[in-house]
């Protein structure tokens, strides 16, 4: 296994080089440079030669690379912002990314928390109306995107109403969570009250179409497995119901749900733009974004080349809970 | 309809009693709102015993039900109606916790080796499981007499550690042997336990399974649709043709006299291993397809094909009767 391991992280290397190669060549590709605006106005052209000349950005593009690269491999460096002068790219993620992370956590919690068991009450009950709910919530949950079920759940949650004589005062604050360092880098030992009132509803937002996919995903795979002969002989040997499903079925239909929770994990630990522009949280979602608008070249490749290594690391995760899963994958 | 009950006398011993025994599963249509909108007569008001220590052989081809008939014994699916007697005590109306208990007398051995058993379970797992929920052994004990059970149908009981994957089927077959063991079962019901296997180590299976008889008096009931297995292994065997036993009688019997039509025509297709004999052997070729069990023949369930029916066969139904002492059978031409 620790060989498995050890190949694996080796030919992740290829992977990531070439992914670096790929969007270092693209994005400079693309017309305009980072320094055509500076807010609304252009910039002057002596300004922009020389911000060019500073960054390098005259130099042949494999030199350029090959600096890149040197930095990267030697320091960890990812360079400079083009867009914001005074952090790198380095700064950026530091600070963005450990806030996107414990969204990103909440909400993967939250939607495992409520998608597993709604797919086994779902395939035990399969056809029935609890089936027919469960599925229908998740078909819903699926289909309406984040930046519906956001302003949404604000209007509801986070805002006063009035009905009829009735005062709702919200309890829940609109936005601006991560104002507070996240609570997994020590800065707060137990999630209390307060993170909860900010976390709820974008980890809610988040985590909907993510448990509604878990939930499909759990159900389909659960009624393949009870169908199987070897639950008929767990029946046979006269084990309880309870039993039977728990330590026969569940453990055979997770295969599926893992499966798709390497990717998941990976794309919702470094930030999701649309939720977190909702609720304003400053995490590194919008710079996935915002940094290819700006032409912020360190940033755009910055970003891609940690999604790359969340990828990876994912899928190599991914792969080792199989081995436990299903004794007859083995890796050597 | 009116069907004797192939009913005993306290001497014979009766082990598993059938009686009327009836496994319909519904047809669902609809898309909203599901109604019920026929049954697949899978097992069709069936009667018939087993006494303790003999293996009886129950026959017929795919699709007829045996293997339905063997889970609605064992409570695997609910039957739809009848009464079986398990050592005296009903079955069918058994749930829950007693039902439960009940499994520790009688078990299954599978068709499929590949699939039955739990590919994420090791060898010492499935086999004792049994062994843990029905309270008989725990740790150090369990293992040991896990270890025991691999020796006694003759694996290595080092194997413990290991996954199904790892075995071959008839090694498979073995651990679903040890496994129906495991619990010292009176009956076993052995669901076509060699038709997965290369024919090379079927011989092997079914002179375990004929040791382990010997050697902690075991009750079978023997599903198979290979008549020259069922003869082997059989004290009785029972035919069954679309959802009902066409006859039910002595091994001797039935391979030397067979009465039935449908008897007949199974065992004039076995080849004989004498030259001569099988020069002259003639087959009866059955004419037409098995009808559906959605919708069986309103008469005789076998009048479709039957290559001497007569009117009455396609209207009214035969008894199960008992034409000679111990010799079973349902057709208008004989014993009617």
């Amino acid at each position: 296994m620790t060989k498995y391991i050890i190949r694996r992280l080796f030919w992740s290397i290829p992977v990531l080089f070439f992914l670096t190669l790929a969007v270092f060549v693209l994005i400079r590709a693309i017309p305009g440079g980072p320094f055509d605006f500076a807010g609304d106005k252009s910039l002057p052209p002596s300004v922009v030669k020389n911000l060019e000349a500073k960054y390098h950005l005259n130099d042949p593009v494999w030199k350029q690379f090959v600096d890149y690269l040197k930095d990267l491999i030697l320091r960890f460096d990812l360079g400079p912002s083009f867009r914001y002068k005074s952090r790198t790219v380095n700064d950026i993620i530091a600070q963005t990314l450990p806030i996107s992370a414990q969204l990103g956590l909440v909400a993967l919690a939250l939607a495992l928390l409520i998608g597993i068991p709604a797919g086994i009450i779902a395939a035990l009950r399969q056809n029935t109306m609890v089936d027919y709910t469960a599925t229908f919530i998740a078909i819903i949950g699926v289909s309406i995107p984040a930046i519906v079920m956001g302003p949404f759940l604000i209007w509801i949650f986070a805002l006063p109403h009035d009905i009829g004589g009735w005062h709702y005062e919200p309890i829940f604050p609109v936005s601006r969570w991560g104002a507070k360092p996240p609570f997994f880098l020590g800065f707060l030992p137990v999630p209390d009250l307060e993170f909860w009132k900010y976390a709820i509803l974008p980890a809610f937002t988040l985590g909907t179409g993510l448990s509604a996919s878990i939930a499909r995903l759990t159900r389909a795979s659960l009624l393949q497995v009870i169908r199987e002969d070897y639950i008929r002989t767990a029946r046979a040997k006269g084990l309880s119901e309870r039993a039977v499903i728990v330590r026969h079925a569940l453990k055979n239909s997770m295969i599926p749900v893992v499966t798709i929770l390497g990717p998941m994990f990976a794309a919702v630990l470094t930030g999701t733009f649309v939720v977190e522009q909702i609720f304003a949280i400053p995490g590194l979602g919008k710079h996935f974004v915002t940094s290819i608008g700006n032409r912020d070249y360190p940033v755009v490749l910055g970003t891609s080349l940690l999604y790359g290594v969340a990828i990876v690391i994912a899928n190599l995760a991914v792969d080792i809970v199989y081995a436990w899963l299903d004794p007859r994958i083995r890796y050597d | 309809m009116t069907t004797t009950t192939p009913t005993s006398t306290s001497k014979d011993n009766i082990l598993v009693d059938v009686r009327h025994l009836r496994m319909w599963f519904p047809i669902n249509r609809g898309i909203i709102i599901q109604r019920t909108v026929g049954y697949v007569k899978a097992v069709d008001d069936i009667s018939f015993f087993v006494r303790r220590g003999e293996t009886l052989g129950l026959v017929g081809e795919s699709g007829c039900g045996k293997s339905t008939t063997g889970r609605a014994i064992l409570q695997l699916y609910r039957p739809t109606s009848g009464e079986v007697y398990f050592d005296g005590q009903d079955l069918c109306k058994m749930k829950g916790e007693d039902l439960r208990r009940m499994r520790r007398r009688m078990q299954m051995i599978f068709q499929d080796p590949y699939a039955s058993l739990n590919p994420r379970m090791t060898v010492g797992n499935i086999i004792g499981e049994p062994l843990e929920v029905h309270g008989i052994a725990r740790g150090r004990e369990k293992r040991e007499r896990v270890q025991e059970l691999l020796r006694v149908v003759g694996l290595n009981p080092y194997f413990v550690n290991r996954y199904p994957h790892e075995f071959s089927g008839g090694q498979r077959q073995r651990i679903g042997v040890a496994r129906a063991l495991a619990v010292n079962p009176d009956f076993i019901v052995c669901d076509e336990p060699i038709s997965a296997l290369d024919v090379s180590i079927r011989a092997q299976i079914i002179n375990l399974l004929e040791e382990l008889q010997e050697q902690f008096g075991l009750t079978y009931l023997f599903i198979a649709h290979d008549l020259s297995v069922v003869r082997h292994i059989s004290n009785r065997v029972a035919v069954m043709y679309l959802g009902k036993i066409m006859e039910l009688t002595s091994r001797e019997e039935l391979y030397e006299n067979p009465l039935h039509p449908y008897t007949q025509a199974l065992l004039s297709a076995v080849p004989i291993p004498d030259p001569v004999v099988e020069e002259k052997r003639r087959r009866i070729i059955l004419e037409g397809d098995v009808p559906s069990p959605v919708n069986p023949p309103k008469g005789c369930n076998f009048c479709t094909r039957c290559p001497v029916v007569m009117e009455i066969c396609k209207n009214e139904e035969p008894e199960f009767k008992e034409v000679q002492p111990g010799h079973w059978v349902a057709c208008w031409r004989v014993g009617h």
